[in-house]
């Protein structure tokens, strides 16, 4: 009875993230609604910012108040490229037995996570249009519009969606070894806010704060692509951001492998 | 060709963590955690022949899902052995995954936000089943479970019964070789699950499946499986016919008779379960049957006479009991 295979993978992706882009549609409300919620956090930075940049003749850290606009409105399409599939869901879906299923099938649960929340961003985007353009009118962000740029944030903000999967992803893994996983990631959460860019761009943090951020990923996931598109990087630095973005992808890919392997082994759902 | 399904000694034994109630036995968790170990499957091997429908029996917590579970690739055994279509299931190879379906009626395997037919589609990727096969067999699914008018239709908003015909039918999509159905039929109304049954029945008959089913309806194994595995307390008990389960664990048969003569006394024939004037149900030892019919045939004009092995149900009952 079996059927001859004809698995692709290019073919499961764009099934995959159909899943994800319907699934998001049909509650268009809610994701729409999670978007609004996702605007108090950049306005609150926005205003403490502007008005610093103001009492101080125009400029904080290099930005004026039309450069820090930019930076906090391309932060909310960011902030929804940087949702991926998280340890509290790990430690849910561990506990529930849900990845059964998963383990049950010929592909591994890595690509049918990141082609569904790949699907889920697309739907997003179309839901985040409408918001964009009411900020742009508020806050009048200053943006110098090039080609390559647009081009090569289309790359950034893939790459940083794709490192921050997996620096979650490889998180999510702890709970293969305690079912409490996500109390860590609230650290991790917590240091990530300040060396990704989400709080305060890091040019307004201490030098060995900026610098600690140059090595740990989550920059590269969030600050790089916005500075991308408001044009504040040269081609060499854009370049150098995309290959940061490309060893990280690979090094914690690699980590994920390796962990996965020894966390499958410790999968005891028991009684589930 | 070997058998589809071989286990062979597969042992899984638990770590589980465990503390008396009450607060200083919490605080005193955090410096010495202690552990047991629970043996959930012990030396447990059978094997499973090419098309053969196997009832997997045990009450709660026998270690039946947790065999399935190693012959699924979900758990790695603590040891033993086991094949399914010749692989080793842990190491979790494609070709095998490919070829297996595990359908855990407690759990939901679709999209629950979208209608089945997107979850269909997502398994026809994931399996890489081509078009025209696809196709071919939705319809023939979809036609004998009679859901058409429901594909369309979120999962969240089907019955239990309507989720049950299409997680079935989104584990055959992909024309599995083996089966691994668990439950299947939990909290089904009586004609859902002789729909389910029939149409798991057809697929064994006409692809050749092969099945493992636990359930505890005995329903169901009876109307699928001619041979029955019994495990309790992770051990296997019965291996064989299910015809042979009462044999084996039954030590007495049903009498019934009926006639207008009954002697006023029966009691030394057997246990009386029933009996009113012209009919009587004895409960007899299995060594004494021919014996006790011969002398309810002389005794009196007996105009009707059956000799019934006890219920599935009780019988399933004394070997978990242990009675």
């Amino acid at each position: 009875m079996t059927t001859e295979n004809q698995f692709s993978l290019v073919r499961y992706y764009a099934a995959g993230a159909r899943t994800g882009f319907q699934r998001d549609l049909q509650y268009r409300m809610a994701t729409f609604m999670v978007l609004v919620g996702f605007l108090i956090e950049p306005v609150v930075y926005l205003s403490v910012w502007s008005a610093v940049a103001r009492a101080q003749g125009g400029m904080v850290g290099g930005f004026d108040e039309g450069q820090l606009a930019a930076y906090y409105v391309v932060w909310t399409l960011v902030r929804v490229y940087n949702t991926a599939f998280d340890p509290k869901a790990w430690e849910w879906r561990i506990r529930q037995g849900r990845i059964n299923t998963f383990l049950s099938q010929p592909v591994h649960m890595f690509h049918r996570d990141f082609s569904f929340f790949m699907g889920s961003k697309i739907a997003w985007t179309i839901l985040w249009i409408p918001i964009a353009v009411v900020l742009t009118l508020v806050f009048r962000p200053s943006i110098e519009w090039h080609v390559v740029n647009v081009a090569a944030f289309a790359i950034a903000i893939w790459g940083g969606y794709a490192v921050r999967f997996l620096v979650l992803y490889v998180m999510g893994m702890i709970n293969f070894w305690t079912t409490r996983g996500a109390a860590m990631f609230g650290i991790v959460s917590a240091l990530e806010l300040i060396f990704s860019g989400r709080l305060v761009p890091l040019q307004l943090l201490p030098d060995w704060a900026e610098s600690i951020s140059t090595w740990l990923p989550f920059r590269w996931t969030f600050q790089f692509p916005i500075e991308v598109l408001i044009g504040r990087l040269d081609a060499t630095q854009i370049a150098a951001g995309i290959g940061y973005q490309a060893a990280w992808a690979a090094g914690l890919g690699l980590l994920f492998t390796v962990v996965w392997r020894r966390a499958i082994r410790r999968y005891e759902a028991v009684g589930n | 060709m070997d058998d589809p399904v071989i286990a062979e000694g597969l042992t899984k034994t638990f770590k589980v963590p465990v503390r008396e109630a009450g607060l200083r036995e919490s605080v005193k968790s955090l410096f010495r955690r202690q552990f047991r170990y629970v043996e959930a499957v012990k030396e447990v091997g059978f094997r499973i022949p090419a098309g053969e429908i196997v009832g997997f029996l045990g009450p709660n917590g026998a270690g039946k899902t947790t065999t399935i579970k190693m012959l699924t690739g979900l758990l790695h055994p603590t040891s033993g052995d086991a094949r399914v279509l010749g692989y080793q299931p842990w190491k979790r190879d494609k070709d095998l995954l490919r070829r297996i379906a595990l359908v855990m009626g407690q759990r939901n395997n679709l999209q629950w936000d979208l209608p089945a037919a997107d979850s269909f589609l997502l398994n026809k990727a994931i399996y890489g089943v081509p078009d025209g096969v696809f196709r071919e067999r939705l319809d023939d699914y979809v036609d004998r479970l009679e859901v058409g008018a429901l594909l369309d239709k979120p999962v969240r908003n089907l019955s239990l019964g309507e989720r049950m015909k299409m997680e079935i039918i989104a584990a055959m999509l992909h024309g599995p070789e083996v089966v691994f159905l668990d439950e299947p039929t939990i909290g089904l109304d009586v004609t859902m699950q002789r729909r389910l049954r029939q149409f798991v029945l057809d697929q064994n008959k006409e692809e050749g499946v092969t099945v493992l089913l636990t359930s505890h309806y005995m329903a169901d194994v009876s109307a699928l499986a001619e041979r029955v595995i019994v495990i309790n307390q992770g051990s296997l008990l019965y291996d064989g016919a299910l015809t042979g389960l009462s044999n084996r664990f039954s030590s007495h048969k049903t009498i019934r008779v009926e006639a207008s003569d009954l002697p006023a006394d029966l009691d030394g024939l057997g246990r009386v379960v029933d009996r009113n004037s012209a009919q009587a149900t004895l409960e007899v030892e299995r060594d004494r049957v021919s014996e006790v019919a011969s002398k309810l045939l002389s005794a009196a004009t007996v105009t009707d006479l059956s000799i019934e092995d006890p219920p599935l149900e009780e019988v399933i009952d004394r070997v978990f009991s242990g009675r």
